[in-house]
C-alpha cells in the first residue's frame, strides 16, 4: 500500500456518490429527481430501525439466513492446500444471492408509494428474485430480459411467470443484460411517477451502487462473524465471481479494513482475455460511461460499447460496479479472471467433490481457487461465495459438454 | 453574437432539426433541412446504447453504427456542414460515452475546430458537469441542458447553471418518438422554466405534426423534431433528402408563422 492509502476504505462513496473518480449520478434529467429522492428515502430508511427490524426479519424468516458457512473437505484435500469454506449463499429462497438486495429494495419502493415494479436480469436469479418479492408484497412486475438470455436460461423464464411477474423480451444489441436494462431505463423514464426499479447489481447512477452494497454486505457480515465463530480467525483470502459485483461487494465490504485479509474478484474471461469475446471489464476495458455510473467498461476507441461474452449469463455484462473499479485503482482488491473452459471445469469438480451443483458464476470463484489454493499453506483459510445453485445452468452446461438431454 | 443567439433574436420561432449522423446521406440530409427552413440543426452522434430515445432513433444509431460510422467522421459532416452554411447553428447531441472518450479537451478542441455551435448530452447530468461542461464554455461551446416535467423549481437553477444557447424542455417523461403531451402543460412549464431563466426555451419529444409544431411555437421560442425525420431516413434512405425537405417546409412554414410568445 502506497502512503496515498485511504484511512478506511469503506467509506465510501462520497457525498455525490462518487467513488473516487468512479460511480456518479449519468442519467437522463427525466430520472435525475428521482434518483435524488430515492437518496433521501435511502438516508431515512438507514436512520429508521424499523426498516432495519423489517429488512432483517425477512431476511431470517422468508430467504433463510443467515446462511450457512460450510467447510469444504473433499475439495480441500484434492487441491492440496489452503482449507476451502463457502458461504452458502446457494441456498438461499430463489437460490442465489440476489434475493438480499431484492427484499431491500422492494420495501423502500414501498416506503416511496411506488406501485409497480421493474427490473433487469441476466441470468435469470435477479429476476427470479424480483418476481419473488413482487409476489410477496403485491406489486406487479415487468423484468426485461435480452431475448439470448431468454433462451439461454428458460427454466428461470418460466419461474418468473409463474410467480406472477410480465417477462419482456428484448431483441436490440445481442439480446443480453445491457440491452436488457437499457430498455428497462427506457420504461423507467416513462413511468417515473409510480414506478420503482430494482437494479440487480450493486452499479447504475447513485445511490443504487452503495444500496445495493450494503444490503448485499450482510454475506459478508455472516461469513466473518461465523468464521470468527469456528476458527477463531480471519480469512487469509476471500474469493467472489464478478460481473456486475454484486455478491462480490457483498462479502468483500466487511472484510476492506482487515489488511491480513486478502480479497480476489474473478471476472468471465470467456474464450479467452487475448480476444473480444470475453467479459472482464477491469482487466479489457477503460474508465467511461454507461447506465448511470462511471466505472471500467467494454469499448472501443469511440467510446461504443463492445459486447460482453460469457458462459455464465450472469457475468456477460460489460461494466462492472464503480465500487469495484475504485477498489482496483486503490490496489485493495485483485481482480483476476477464469475463462469458459475453467469455469466448465470448476463447476464439475465441485458437484464432484462435495455434492453441490454451483452456478456458472461461481464456478468462476471456483475456478481461481483451484488455481491459487495448492500453492497456499495447509492451515490457511480460504473464503469464497457460494453465490448461486446451478440447477437453471445444467442445459448450458450439458450443451458445452456435448451431452444430449 | 453567438450562431444560435442571433437565431433565436429572430422575430419568428426557431425550428430546430434532428438527424443521426452517418445514417444515410448524412451532407444531403442536412441541406435538405436547411433548404426545407431548419433554424437550427441537430446531429446526433449515434451510440450502442441509446437510453433515452425510442424504436425509431435506436434503429438510426443502430444503423449508422452498422455502417461504420466513428466519431471522426461524425466531427467531419460538422465541419463540412459548416463550410457549406456559414450561418446556421449546429449542435451535437448524444451521449457522454463517445464524448468523453479521449477527455473532455479533445472533444471541445474538435467541436469548435469544426465549427460546432452547442453540445447537448443527454446522460450528464448538471451533477457530473465537470466531465465536460468547462472544457465546451472554455471553447465557447454551449452545454445545452434539458428539462423536464419532472424538473422542479427548486431544481431549475441547478439545471440552468452552466446551460448555454438555449434550454431544451422535454416535454414528456418519456423516451424520444413517441406520446406527445398536452399544450397546456408545455405552456406552463416554459413560462415557469422562464422565470428561472432569459434563455430561450425549444421544446421537444413527440412533436410530429406541423399543427402541432404551431401550437407548441405559440408559447416556446423553438421547436424541436426528431423521430419523424429519422422515420424519413429509414424509409427513404438515398432518396430521403427530398422527403425531409417538405416535411421539414411544412413545419417550417407553421412555426416560424406562430406567434411568438415572448418576442
Amino acid at each position: 500500500m502506497t502512503e496515498n492509502t485511504p484511512n478506511s476504505f469503506r467509506n465510501q462513496p462520497d457525498e455525490r456518490g462518487h467513488f473516487g473518480q468512479f460511480g456518479g449520478r449519468y442519467v437522463a434529467e427525466t430520472l435525475m429527481p428521482l434518483i435524488l429522492d430515492l437518496e433521501k428515502e435511502y438516508r431515512r430508511a438507514q436512520a429508521d430501525p424499523a426498516f432495519q427490524e423489517e429488512f432483517d426479519d425477512l431476511l431470517e424468516h422468508y430467504v433463510g439466513r443467515p446462511s450457512p458457512l460450510y467447510f469444504a473437505p473433499r475439495l480441500t484435500e484434492e487441491l492440496g492446500g489452503a482449507q476451502i469454506w463457502f458461504k452458502r449463499d446457494e441456498l438461499n429462497h430463489t437460490g442465489a444471492h440476489k434475493i438480499n438486495n431484492c427484499i431491500g429494495q422492494i420495501l423502500l419502493a414501498i416506503r416511496m408509494g411506488k406501485t409497480r415494479i421493474i427490473a433487469e436480469t441476466g441470468a435469470g436469479q435477479h429476476g427470479v428474485a424480483t418476481a419473488t418479492v413482487c409476489a410477496r408484497f403485491g406489486l406487479p412486475c415487468v423484468v426485461y430480459m435480452g431475448a439470448e438470455d431468454v433462451r439461454r436460461q428458460s427454466p428461470n423464464v418460466f419461474r418468473m411467470k409463474l410467480l406472477g411477474a410480465e417477462v419482456r423480451p428484448v431483441t436490440a444489441g445481442r439480446g443480453t443484460l445491457k440491452d436488457a436494462m437499457n430498455e428497462a431505463l427506457r420504461d423507467w423514464v416513462a413511468n417515473v411517477h409510480d414506478t420503482f426499479y430494482i437494479i440487480g447489481t450493486a452499479a447504475g447512477p447513485h445511490p443504487y451502487p452503495e444500496l445495493v452494497r450494503d444490503f448485499q454486505s450482510v454475506i459478508g457480515k455472516e461469513a466473518r462473524a461465523q468464521l470468527l465463530d469456528r476458527t477463531g480467525r480471519l480469512p487469509d483470502l476471500a474469493v467472489a465471481a464478478i460481473g456486475g459485483g454484486s455478491n462480490a461487494i457483498g462479502l468483500f465490504h466487511p472484510f476492506l479494513d482487515d489488511p491480513s485479509v486478502k480479497l480476489l474478484g474473478v471476472e468471465a474471461a470467456g474464450k479467452g482475455l487475448h480476444g473480444e469475446e470475453h467479459a472482464a471489464s477491469l482487466a479489457g476495458g477503460f474508465p467511461g460511461v454507461l447506465h448511470g455510473n462511471k466505472t471500467y467498461l467494454l469499448q472501443d476507441e469511440d467510446g461504443q460499447i463492445t459486447e460482453g461474452h460469457s458462459i455464465s449469463a450472469g457475468l456477460d455484462y460489460p461494466g462492472i460496479g464503480p465500487e469495484h473499479a475504485w477498489l482496483k485503482e486503490t490496489g485493495r482488491v485483485e481482480y483476476t479472471s477464469a475463462t469458459d473452459t475453467e469455469a466448465l471445469q470448476a463447476f464439475q469438480l465441485l458437484c464432484r467433490t462435495e455434492g453441490i451443483i454451483p452456478a456458472l458464476e461461481p464456478s468462476h470463484a471456483i475456478a481461481a481457487i483451484a488455481q491459487r489454493a495448492a500453492a497456499m499453506p495447509k492451515d490457511a483459510i480460504i473464503l469464497a461465495n457460494l453465490c448461486g445453485r446451478g440447477d437453471k445452468d445444467i442445459f448450458t452446461v450439458a450443451e458445452a459438454l456435448g451431452v444430449e438431454m | 453574437m453567438t450562431r444560435l443567439a442571433t437565431t433565436f433574436s429572430a422575430p419568428h420561432p426557431a425550428l430546430v432539426c434532428f438527424i443521426t449522423a452517418g445514417d444515410g446521406d448524412t451532407a444531403a440530409n442536412l441541406d435538405a433541412l436547411v433548404e426545407g427552413g431548419a433554424d437550427v440543426i441537430e446531429l446526433g452522434m449515434p451510440f450502442t446504447d441509446p437510453m433515452a430515445d425510442g424504436p425509431a432513433i435506436q434503429a438510426a444509431n443502430i444503423r449508422s453504427l452498422g455502417a461504420g460510422t466513428t466519431t471522426a467522421e461524425v466531427l467531419r459532416h460538422a465541419a463540412e456542414f459548416r463550410q457549406r452554411h456559414p450561418q446556421v447553428p449546429l449542435v451535437l447531441m448524444g451521449y457522454a460515452n463517445p464524448m468523453i472518450r479521449r477527455g473532455p479537451d479533445w472533444f471541445a478542441d474538435h467541436c469548435a475546430a469544426a465549427g460546432v455551435d452547442g453540445v447537448i448530452c443527454v446522460d450528464l447530468a448538471p451533477e457530473e458537469d465537470p466531465d465536460l461542461g468547462p472544457a465546451l464554455r472554455d471553447k465557447g461551446i454551449a452545454l445545452i441542458r434539458l428539462s423536464t416535467p419532472t424538473t422542479s423549481d427548486a431544481r431549475l437553477p441547478d439545471v440552468l447553471d452552466g446551460s448555454g444557447g438555449f434550454l431544451y424542455y422535454v416535454s414528456v417523461a418519456g423516451i424520444t418518438g413517441l406520446q406527445s403531451a398536452a399544450i397546456a402543460d408545455i405552456e406552463a412549464n416554459v413560462s415557469r422554466i422562464k422565470r428561472h431563466t432569459a434563455l430561450p426555451v425549444a421544446v421537444g419529444f413527440g412533436v410530429r405534426e406541423p399543427e402541432q409544431a404551431a401550437e407548441i411555437a405559440r408559447v416556446a421560442d423553438g421547436v424541436v423534431v426528431g423521430s419523424a425525420l429519422v422515420r424519413l431516413v429509414e424509409q427513404h434512405g438515398t432518396h430521403a433528402p427530398r422527403h425531409l425537405r417538405d416535411l421539414t417546409a411544412r413545419l417550417a412554414k407553421a412555426v416560424h408563422s406562430a406567434r411568438k410568445a415572448n418576442p
